[in-house]
């Protein structure tokens, strides 16, 4: 490794001309990190695995997958019975989505305690959104590729939400289709679209990386450190701890993989597509199910779509919203009890998201996204403001290492 | 100590919420009947019963096969469940395929061999619809992924036919109490004596529905045996690098944690 500084050797002379490998040395092995990071930490590199293992086994299933709406479904049983290990590839990938999502969940709900979107980190926040955006989209056009039952109605719905843009909304939605009805032309180009998604989302999490090492990570007392005894090296601290955490969670992951591979599916899209039939219930995957009932909580088409899209977009202004100069909620008792509020809202929209639209659902699906609003738009800006947060340690390592915490902010 | 509670409290919520919305989408409607049962096949250690796969291959290929296809099944997988080689090629020559044109462009039938498709009793949708009234009698080969309910609910509809109540509309379908609507279109197709076993097992209604459905869960999810055995060792291995490596994080973290 210290070749790389002199610049001896085969890595040193590349790292002269390139410096990859000191770059590297820095993200991975030197990066001083504050020493008390949670568990809550482990979910960003998480993240970053999953991405990895969509991408591999991405690439591997489209070896093999045929891009048409006579052969979509058939290729998929051909790779899932024909295919050496097809159906363990398949299985990865399928249930690799829906940990790539709980673990991105996490780690934004991470964020919103320990108040990580606060200066200096805004950007880092706005990017994690934009991944957010962008896997969400990824997410829904690969649902799409199956051309099951849900790939299908799915796509029908989600596609025809553009119809609501006020004018040239037909328009809108004919150019996404590529013709008049879902059909082959939408399969191709979201078949080609969602190969291409992820490498963006690769790119913007190199971003994320560079926002992030700029003024490093914030910790769960949310101060900034004093200085070097505050922090320390990533490697072997946090890569031991990196490896743990993700042993734990590949073994959750592999109980699913093996044990219920179809448990967080739909059974309806091992039904080949039909456009004469619609479904009885047209659910969109878990993961975007809080967004789906607040799209349903507005009676109006329109109206619906601007509640779903802002429902995201609001949370690019909490550096804004959040009023208050404590980032962690240890510190902020009042909005501590709020962000547990906002978590279980977040359960009940899920809950309604993927029951049929009738009966009470509709009421509690029209509180729960009007709690939703208000807990960023009324409560976050008021609560900071009237709120006594409780005094802050003087520093990180005076913390944890249990020396009497002096009174103080 | 704190943080593992937490973690474990997070999950355990997020688990319930996953039952409670998948058992509220997938809830059939309240007018389908469904008797939960135990498969061979259920569990972690559950395999597929290959014996009683074979006995479901001679129920499915004398009375569903003639309204039925399995199209994504070759006649050669029926090797995992058991058959030889010479077995499955007898099996398969008693179906006819289209051959490829010759040389003189014309094409003709030849017997079926390990390598093709079972063999549909349909040229396509259309004359599918024509014989049964209009409605398309479903592929099988999926059909015990493709419902919910599963292999519980498949059971409980060859089981479920009944003298309808008065007052229901049966134009052109059957009633049954397991099926959402409770008119199907298919009549009932087992009474309990419709096969007489090759291995001798003798024929009875609930032996039929078991077998095809150890012959039907193998269609849907033909690799599950490996799977399971598979998977076993994966997570094995995963529980002790898992424990290797949090002491390994103890070991490491300790001079920094005093
Ligand atoms: C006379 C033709 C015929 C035979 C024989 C027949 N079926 Fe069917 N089957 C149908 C038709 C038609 C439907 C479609 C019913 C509908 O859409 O209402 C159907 C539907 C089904 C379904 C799907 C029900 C659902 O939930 O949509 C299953 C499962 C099924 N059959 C199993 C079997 C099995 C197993 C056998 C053999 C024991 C069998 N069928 C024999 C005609 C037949
Ligand atoms: C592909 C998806 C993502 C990857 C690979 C990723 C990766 C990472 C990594 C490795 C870290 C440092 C470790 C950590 O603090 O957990 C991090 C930090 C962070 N990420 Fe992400 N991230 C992703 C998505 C998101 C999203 C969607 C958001 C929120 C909108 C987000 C917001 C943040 C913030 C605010 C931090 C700093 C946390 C802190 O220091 O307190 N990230 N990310």
């Amino acid at each position: 490794m210290s070749n790389i500084k002199n610049g001896k050797g085969v890595i040193g002379w590349i790292d002269y001309r390139l410096p990859i490998f000191s770059t590297l040395q820095h993200t991975l092995i030197d990066y001083p990190t504050p020493r008390n990071l949670n568990y809550w930490w482990n979910f960003g590199s998480l993240a970053g695995i999953f991405l990895m293992i969509q991408i591999i086994t991405g690439i591997v299933l489209a070896m093999h997958y045929t891009p048409s709406v006579e052969g979509a479904f058939a290729s998929i049983e051909h790779i899932m019975r024909d295919v050496n290990y097809g159906w363990l590839i398949r299985y990865i990938h399928m249930n690799g989505a829906s940990f790539f999502f709980i673990v991105v969940y996490i780690h934004i709900f991470r964020g919103l305690y320990y108040g990580s979107y606060k200066s200096p980190r805004e950007v880092l926040w706005w990017l994690g959104l934009i991944i957010l955006l962008l896997m969400m989209a990824t997410a829904f056009m690969g649902y799409v590729l199956p051309w099951g039952q849900m790939s299908f109605w799915g796509a029908t719905v989600i596609t025809n939400l553009f119809s609501a843009v006020p004018v040239v909304g037909t328009a809108v939605v004919e150019w996404l289709w590529g013709g008049f009805a879902v059909d082959n032309a939408l399969l191709n180009r979201f078949f080609a679209l969602h190969y291409l998604f992820p490498f963006l989302i690769v790119g913007v999490v190199i971003l994320h990386i560079v926002a992030l090492h700029t003024h490093g990570s914030n910790n769960p007392l949310g101060i900034d450190r004093k200085g070097p005894q505050d922090s320390i090296p990533f490697h072997p601290y946090y890569t031991i701890k990196d490896l743990f955490g993700l042993s734990f969670v590949l073994t959750i992951f592999a109980a699913v993989v093996f044990y219920a591979p179809d448990f967080l599916g739909h059974p309806d899209n091992y039904i080949p597509a039909d456009p004469l039939k619609t479904p009885a219930h047209i659910v969109p995957e878990w993961y975007f199910l809080p967004f789906y009932a607040i799209l349903r909580a507005v009676p109006d088409k329109l109206g619906g779509v601007i509640a779903m899209i802002s429902a995201i977009l609001i949370l690019f202004a909490l550096p804004w919203l959040d009023t208050s100069k404590v980032r962690s909620a240890t510190f902020r008792p009042i909005y501590k009890k709020f962000f547990w509020f906002l978590f279980i809202d977040v359960i009940i929209l899920t809950w309604v998201g993927g029951s049929p639209a009738e009966g009470h659902f509709i009421l509690i699906g029209q509180l729960a996204t009007i709690y939703y609003f208000a807990h960023f738009i009324i409560f976050m800006p008021i609560i900071g403001i009237i709120e006594t947060p409780k005094p802050l340690p003087n520093s990180i390592s005076e913390s944890v290492l249990n020396k009497p915490i002096k009174d103080g902010t | 100590m704190k943080n593992y509670y937490q973690i474990i409290k997070i999950f355990f919520i997020s688990f319930i919420l996953i039952n409670a919305f998948l058992s509220n989408v997938f809830a059939a409607g309240s007018d389908a009947k469904i008797t939960k049962m135990n498969f061979s096949f259920d569990g972690i250690f559950g395999v597929i019963d290959k014996a009683s796969a074979r006995r479901g291959l001679q129920v499915y290929n004398e009375i569903c096969a003639g309204c039925h296809s399995l199209e994504h099944v070759s006649y050669r997988n029926l090797i995992d469940i058991g058959f030889s080689n010479e077995q499955v090629k007898e099996f398969a020559s008693q179906f006819e395929v289209m051959a490829e044109p010759d040389s003189d462009g014309e094409i003709s039938m030849r017997p079926a061999i390990p390598s093709d498709r079972f063999v549909s009793p349909y040229q396509n949708d259309n004359q599918a619809k024509a014989m049964n009234n209009g409605a398309i009698p479903p592929d099988l080969s999926l059909i015990i992924k493709a419902r919910a309910g599963g292999a519980s609910y498949f059971y409980s509809l060859l089981k479920g036919y009944e003298e309808a109540p008065e007052d229901k509309e049966l134009s052109n379908g059957y009633y049954n109490i397991a099926y959402p609507g409770n008119v199907i279109a298919m009549p009932q197709p087992l009474y309990g004596d419709d096969v007489e076993y090759l291995d001798g097992t003798e024929a009875s209604m609930e032996q039929e529905i078991v077998d095809l459905i150890s012959f039907l869960a193998w269609t849907a999810q033909p690799e599950l045996n490996d799977r399971k055995s598979m998977g076993f060792r994966v997570f094995l291995f995963l529980v002790f690098m898992t424990t290797v490596l949090f002491i390994s994080y103890r070991k490491i973290w300790k001079k920094i944690k005093s």
